[in-house]
């Protein structure tokens, strides 16, 4: 945790260098979308940046990189599993399963 | 305040291992995470079960305009959290400035998500009803936009009726600031995710 005075001027550094960084990764976002390789590719580029981003938020602003608390760790554990079962659900219903079982993947 | 107060709002709970609203806030982060999570979700859904899915040249979202928002809401991110630095440092005032340009910023977020892109892009039949994309545009931008309204009255609540707190128990102000810094922090992350999702991909 952050806690003397000369702790807290070192992290204010690191936050002007993350805003730095923030701003470069929009750019780069931006500049990405026009460079068009294909649908899949340009997505997955724009989703790792914006990942990057949003990891950098998470660790420098909302200080997790100083988190010793195990009962906030456990909760983001948690989370992010519910999370990614979530996101990749929807992903299932491009397969056709029950015909899968029966024919295999590929009959 | 009454003469009840809550327990480990300075301190470290010696169970959880930190003050307790940061525990709190955590869990309602995770809770914000679902509900974000179940509209990413139906995102996929819909997106991956379309014949056809409008790329930017169709859909006419402003990337210029998108960008812009995404650095407001960047650099207000960076304030709210240099008002809880100057905080730690025992510079009230400068913590203050902080948090009413934090304040500015957010409303600068709206007003151009308002007049520059919802507005226009009514006027010209784009509502929730003209596609599915425009139904999760609005649904996810609108929910979004409600968060920034509630980040700016609890900040506004901090910067002047709150921050009577600062006399009494600075800590605990600092702490109270750290939390709603915690919010601020996670809706300027959801906006990273929606702005290449709806405005790019």
């Amino acid at each position: 945790m952050a806690g003397s005075h000369a702790d807290v001027r070192k992290h204010v550094r690191t936050y002007l260098m993350v805003f730095g960084a923030l701003a470069v990764g929009t750019a780069l976002t931006v500049a990405a979308s026009y460079v068009h390789i294909s649908t899949g590719w340009n997505n997955a580029i724009a989703l790792v940046i914006a990942s990057v981003k949003a990891s950098l938020v998470a660790a420098i602003f909302m200080h997790l990189k100083w988190e010793r608390g195990v009962s906030i760790w456990w909760t983001l554990l948690i989370c992010a599993a519910f999370f990614l079962v979530l996101i990749f659900l929807p992903v299932l219903t491009t397969f056709d399963l029950p015909r899968q079982a029966q024919h295999g993947m590929w009959g | 305040m009454s003469a009840e107060t809550l327990p480990y709002t300075v301190h470290p709970h010696p169970i959880t291992g930190v003050y307790s609203g940061k525990l709190g806030t955590w869990l309602f982060l995770a809770s914000e995470v679902m509900l974000f999570g179940a509209l990413f979700s139906s995102y996929v859904l819909l997106r991956v079960s379309a014949a056809h899915w409008p790329g930017h040249d169709e859909t006419h979202l402003s990337v210029p305009i998108g960008t812009f928002n995404t650095l407001v809401l960047i650099v207000s991110s960076v304030t709210m959290v240099m008002a809880w630095a100057s905080l730690k440092m025992n510079e009230f005032a400068k913590a203050r400035w902080y948090l009413a340009a934090t304040v500015v910023l957010a409303l600068v977020f709206l007003l151009v998500k308002l007049f520059f892109e919802y507005m226009p892009k009514w006027e010209h039949g784009h509502r929730p009803g003209f596609s599915s994309f425009f139904a999760l545009y609005y649904t996810l931008t609108g929910l979004h936009a409600l968060h920034i309204i509630g980040g700016i009255i609890v900040i506004t609540y901090f910067l002047l009726p709150g921050s009577a707190l600062w006399k009494k128990d600075p800590e605990y102000y600092t702490n109270r600031i750290e939390c709603t810094g915690l919010y601020w922090h996670f809706v300027d992350l959801v906006w990273i995710f929606l702005f290449p999702v709806l405005y790019l991909m």
